[in-house]
């Protein structure tokens, strides 16, 4: 559904994307994550046929956003970073106007705008000027524009900033429900949790680079290293420790407890819980410890860190002796 | 490589728009931005005040005046007729002159609220966009003018007061407070892509601002001095400087111009470093300056200095037409001798020649009207530039046109002329196809660059071209002016 590569873009000497290749299938979510800067808001301005690419190419929705622009934004529904609404109309107004230029007919504006109000929890405030709606109101009616022509595709800037928790999750909700029906949506955000949650596949994106991109399991297995597993015994370990060296690679380990990395969790923890039941320890449980997509987050961004460092000192060095 | 599907969903298929679907599209647009500056009293509190308190002011002004040259005499009365027109302009103009902040307000002002973004992610084109914008600036402001005018008017025609305007007058306002409005509003898009925020835009706008009031003063000056048919000629460019200017913005109108530029403000700085660059091109020696600098702006001269070639060229075939059929405008040839001439040429050339400080005089002089001509150049798209170096060649070919000189000889007017000509005609060339390029530029900047820098690398290949060649050959011509010219005429006479 949307399909980039060596997707860049300059602004005079400036690289804000710098050879992104990405490919997201239909109906599925793609979290683009990374700090402020780091070329996100560019990436979608270039996916939404706003800015032209200053090389490579992207489709989406199967319409090349370079040349068939119109098709592309027609496809596209944007939930831009500041919602941008005008604040002296009120919403069934503004969404008329929309859809209006969306080219829908009147009735299914309304019929849509209503569903859509409803969902989020907006019916209440339809005769309000947007001025006067709170910022996650207006947050939320910025996605409603955004859903108003069903569009295939989806992306959305920060979804749930500013947004009470009910509201995140009306919002998180509704992401799930578009996914369902075969919709794809782009998510860029700074909410890991959220990212880790939604996300079928991730993109860590740095000074306009993907420096880590897949699903959550294989950025995790890749940055921070294989499942860890932790073994509670209902006695002291004594002799489990030996016992279970052979077979696992274990990190950490208290008087009750231990914990280890293995690349097969379905194969190797059947055979440790055997081990330990045939010697006569009482295993209380045997569970996996959740690595967070901050964890993962932060490791991709302390490796690439060092990488720039290595890089750095390495070209010092040549410069140096060059000298 | 691409795939074409037709998405499902509600959304129709979007491609390329005919006109009329363009209107209609456009028209979406005007319809939400006329509602919401009808809307915002900041807007519609000055355009209320303006359309009906100040016609009703400018009732009383104008019974006053009546009043008062009608007693002043007979003389006095009679300017009634000359003064009296500029009150519809002046009515008219005023709410007119809003449209320029609600362009800026549309324009710059929804870019710094963040609105524009979710508009330029619609499928309507930039088309769409930049007309249905530009008429939403225009015609609450229009409308309001028109309106203003109407009730002054139905005030004389139904009040009391004795003057009554021609109805031609009242076309001309119309049209003149029309071609104005959208001259403003055009204007204010090409300001408007150029910054992110409205006050810079609002700094911006005195590029078209004071040009406006200086055509309102002189369409007050045509007024008063009775010479009404000339407002025809000022509408006749003002229309041309609103096409130039609406496909100048609708060119400059782009999402790329619009959102691509994170750049704000008037930045002094940046511009110093981007003129410094222009200018010097890198180059460290006089020599490398001339070659990688100075040439390669000549070289990009080509098409204006063509076209000035032309309009000199045109000049003085007029001036030579002028002289050859108007038979009144023709120089009396009766009691004019060879001998007097020579005299009235030694006395010139006793007088000037040969003094050294008449060549800097020269200099200075073809110097500031060259600077003169680049100023105006900037605010008329390089026309006025172009009409003060077609003023010399349309005098020169008048007098060549003269049948005093055919009775005098020809070769005694080329040897008075041409010497010194050789050399400063190539300098006013050089010096008025920059202008030209420079007051034209942002009507056309190149694909890679903003209009600022454009205007910036056009501005740096005048100050090249004036200090490199321009200045060097003012400075040769004027040493033969004063050295070498009349030795050659002194020879044609006979000296």
């Amino acid at each position: 559904m949307i399909e980039t590569e060596a997707l860049t873009k300059d602004f005079g000497n400036f690289r804000a994307v710098d050879n992104i290749t990405i490919k997201v299938e239909a109906g599925s979510v793609f979290a683009v994550l990374g700090p402020n800067g780091a070329g996100k808001t560019t990436t979608v301005r270039m996916l939404t046929s706003i800015l032209k690419p200053t090389s490579g190419w992207a489709r989406v929705a199967g319409y090349d956003v370079a040349a068939q622009p119109a098709q592309v934004r027609a496809s596209v529904g944007v939930l831009t970073e500041q919602h941008g609404l005008y604040e002296r109309m009120r919403a069934l107004e503004y969404l008329d106007f929309f859809g209006r230029v969306y080219a829908l007919s009147p009735d299914q504006v309304r019929k849509r705008s209503l569903a859509l109000m409803e969902r989020f929890g907006l019916s209440d405030a339809l005769s309000k000027r947007l001025g006067e709606y709170s910022k996650g109101m207006k947050q939320k009616l910025a996605l409603v524009r955004a859903m108003l022509h069903d569009p295939m595709v989806l992306l959305l800037d920060e979804p749930t900033s500013a947004m009470d928790p009910q509201s995140a999750k009306q919002v998180r909700d509704a992401i799930v429900e578009l996914q369902r029906d075969k919709r794809t949506v782009v998510l860029t955000t700074h909410n890991l949790t959220e990212a880790q949650s939604l996300a079928d596949s991730i993109a860590v994106v740095r000074r306009g680079r993907i420096i880590a991109n897949g699903t959550f399991m294989e950025l995790s297995q890749r940055f921070v290293g294989n499942p860890l597993m932790r073994l509670q015994l209902a006695q002291p370990l004594n002799g489990a420790v030996k016992l279970l060296s052979g077979l696992v690679e274990i990190t950490e380990q208290g008087a009750d407890w231990l914990a280890y990395r293995t690349t097969d969790p379905r194969v190797v923890n059947p055979q440790v819980i055997r081990h330990l039941t045939a010697q006569g320890a009482d295993v209380i449980t045997l569970s996996e410890v959740q690595q967070s997509l901050e964890d993962v987050y932060l490791q991709i961004v302390t490796e690439d860190e060092d990488k720039i460092a290595a890089a750095k000192a390495n070209l010092s060095a040549k410069e140096g002796v060059s000298a | 490589m691409t795939t074409t599907l037709n998405p499902p969903g509600l959304t129709p298929r979007f491609g390329e728009h005919g006109p009329r679907q363009t209107l209609h599209n456009a028209l979406i647009i005007t319809r939400r931005e006329m509602r919401d500056s009808f809307r915002d009293w900041r807007i519609m509190g000055p355009i209320l005040l303006l359309t009906i308190v100040f016609p009703a002011l400018a009732q009383g002004a104008t019974g006053i005046f009546v009043r008062f040259f009608q007693g002043a005499g007979a003389n006095a009365a009679s300017l009634l007729d000359s003064f009296l027109p500029l009150m519809p302009m002046i009515v008219g103009f005023f709410p007119v002159s809003i449209s320029l902040v609600i362009a800026l307000e549309t324009f710059v002002g929804e870019k710094e609220r963040r609105s524009l973004e979710p508009l330029l992610s619609t499928p309507l084109t930039n088309t769409e966009l930049y007309i249905g914008k530009t008429l939403a600036a225009m015609l609450p402001p229009l409308l309001a003018s028109y309106l203003g005018i109407g009730i002054y008017l139905a005030g004389l025609i139904f009040g009391t007061q004795q003057w009554r305007p021609e109805l031609e007058l009242i076309i001309q306002i119309l049209a003149l407070t029309t071609a104005q409005a959208l001259v403003m509003v055009t204007g204010a898009v090409v300001v408007s892509s150029q910054t992110t925020s409205t006050r810079a835009a609002n700094l911006l706008a005195s590029f078209i601002i004071i040009p406006i009031s200086l055509l309102v003063m002189l369409d007050s000056f045509i007024m008063v001095t009775n010479n009404h048919y000339v407002l025809w000629y000022i509408i006749i460019a003002l229309i041309l400087a609103d096409i130039i200017l609406f496909s100048t913005g609708a060119r400059i109108f782009n999402r790329e111009e619009l959102l691509g530029r994170q750049l704000d403000e008037i930045n002094l700085s940046w511009a110093g470093r981007m003129f410094r660059r222009y200018f010097g091109s890198g180059a460290h020696t006089v020599g490398e300056w001339y070659r990688l600098s100075v040439f390669p702006a000549v070289r990009r001269l080509g098409a204006p200095a063509t076209i000035v070639i032309i309009c000199m060229v045109g000049a003085f075939v007029l001036g030579f037409g002028v002289a050859r059929v108007r038979p009144d405008l023709q120089m009396p040839t009766a009691g004019t001798s060879q001998a007097e001439l020579r005299s009235n040429f030694e006395r010139i050339y006793n007088l000037v020649a040969g003094k050294p400080a008449d060549v800097f005089a020269a200099v200075l002089q073809n110097g500031r009207v060259l600077v003169a001509a680049t100023f105006l150049a900037i605010f008329s798209f390089g026309v006025m530039g172009l009409i003060f170096a077609m003023v010399p060649f349309g005098i020169l070919g008048y007098l060549f046109g003269q049948p005093l000189i055919g009775q005098l000889g020809a070769g005694t007017y080329i040897a008075a002329v041409l010497p010194h000509n050789l050399i400063q005609v190539p300098a006013m060339i050089l010096a008025t196809a920059a202008a030209l390029r420079l007051g034209a530029v942002i009507t056309h900047p190149a694909e890679d660059k903003t209009v600022g820098e454009a205007f910036l690398g056009c501005m740096a290949d005048c100050v090249k071209i004036g200090i490199g060649l321009v200045l060097p050959l003012l400075i040769v011509a004027g040493l033969v002016e004063l050295f070498v010219t009349p030795r050659i005429v002194q020879i044609f006479f006979g000296g």
